[in-house]
């Protein structure tokens, strides 16, 4: 019985926990043919030095993203909401603790 | 958005020395040139372990296989992360590989001499991985986002590299007349190689003037070796080596060493397929890759019944 074989594995995000309590981040990428080889090869190429405790891998064409533009109008709504940070409530210097 | 506004917008991106990232909008000639530059460089780091690859079985220690193996992988690495780089613009890493083993793409003219004793480990640590650093630390800021992100993970690296040769180097130097005599034979050998790796002067560069304007390289060819000789010449007398060029000496009007030029002719056949190894290092690549093809096959048919059985 014969398989269809993918020639080129797929590729594969790769995410790390530097440490206990931080979130996991980016490092880059690779190719496996399957999961746990993702996890596997990206210990040996991402975190030979004790860059991580913990590492996710996944698939580059399992991520959903905003737009292809990097910066666009998806993100305007944030822009003219400036009463989201705290430096736009005035509060008197005198009031202690805030 | 028409074509002029992305160009401006793309141009202010690059005025401001921001990061342009995958997704943007970037000229094709933008494109294309950090294509050819991150696959070749990606391409150097896979060719470049072959050189020293030759001397793990041959360590005279463990220390020092243990080393070089630690050593050689990091190179993989290396390549491995650049070659993602490459793939953010759209070629895939078979397409590269290809390109790499048909000729059609270049690797570091560095790699075409051969390591003919085990000084050379120490050698091309010191030397080699010292000229690359010298290249790669200004490219952790170059305008495409992937590529300084790339050359950030690996800068982090190349440090052990370079002392580790060093080390190795030194410990040779405290020994006998004959180890002294072998790191000699080894510097006198890679050190005129050592200074081609930075490229043709810059009156012989026509690319170096727009991949400067585009922030994908940040200083010159001849400005790099500069920097590379001033800071090899104290770690030279330390470790008490000369270096073979008769021109070599400090200028205090310049505030930096005068040293003579590299032979360009032997450059340019090197960089043509002319040099000692040229031929041996595809060949061992092309074999690398072919006689590893049943087990990226195995692998793919594994996953895909795997994949079956869970579906079932
Ligand atoms: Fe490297
Ligand atoms: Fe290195």
């Amino acid at each position: 019985m014969t398989h269809p074989v993918d020639p080129e594995w797929p590729l594969y995000e790769i995410f790390v926990r530097g440490r206990r309590g931080l979130n996991h981040v980016h490092v880059g990428s690779l190719h496996a043919a399957d999961d746990e080889m993702a996890v596997r090869n990206a210990r040996d190429v991402y975190t030979r030095r004790n860059e991580g405790v913990s590492i996710w891998a996944v698939r580059a064409d399992a991520i959903a993203a905003s737009s292809p533009d990097e910066k666009d109008p998806f993100f305007a709504p944030a822009a003219d909401k400036v009463y989201r940070h705290p430096t736009f409530h005035r509060v008197p210097d005198d009031v202690p603790h805030m | 958005m028409t074509d002029e506004a992305r160009v401006a917008e793309f141009e202010a991106t690059i005025a401001r020395h921001d990061r342009i990232e995958p997704r943007d909008w970037m000229p094709e000639a933008y494109r294309a040139t950090v294509v050819r530059q991150v696959a070749q460089h990606a391409h150097s780091e896979v060719i470049g372990m072959q050189p020293e690859g030759a001397w793990i079985t041959r360590a005279p220690s463990l220390r020092r296989k243990a080393t070089l193996l630690a050593k050689v992988q990091d190179e993989a690495g290396h390549g491995l992360y650049l070659y993602s780089a490459c793939e953010t613009l759209g070629v895939s890493r078979a397409q590269l590989t290809e390109k790499l083993i048909e000729g059609r793409q270049k690797y570091s003219s560095i790699f075409n001499y051969p390591t003919l004793s085990f000084a050379d480990v120490g050698t091309i640590g010191w030397l080699v991985d010292g000229a690359a650093i010298c290249n790669q630390v200004p490219l952790c800021r170059t305008s495409y986002g992937p590529y300084g992100r790339a050359m950030i993970r690996i800068c982090k690296e190349e440090s052990f590299h370079q002392r580790q040769g060093f080390e190795l180097l030194l410990t040779m130097m405290r020994g006998t007349d004959e180890q002294r005599a072998m790191v000699q034979e080894s510097v006198d050998r890679f050190w005129w190689p050592a200074l081609m790796m930075f490229g043709p002067p810059d009156a012989e560069s026509p690319n170096t003037a727009q991949s400067m304007a585009w922030g994908i390289k940040r200083d010159t060819n001849d400005e790099l070796r500069q920097k590379f000789v001033d800071m090899t010449v104290p770690q030279a007398e330390r470790l008490g080596v000369t270096l073979p060029d008769p021109d070599l000496r400090w200028n205090a009007e310049r505030g930096h060493h005068d040293f003579g030029q590299p032979d360009w002719d032997e450059f340019a056949t090197v960089v043509r397929g002319g040099g000692p190894c040229n031929a041996q290092r595809i060949d061992h690549r092309r074999r690398a890759h072919e006689d590893g093809a049943w087990v990226r096959t195995a692998a793919s048919a594994f996953a895909a019944r795997q994949r079956e059985e869970v579906a079932s």
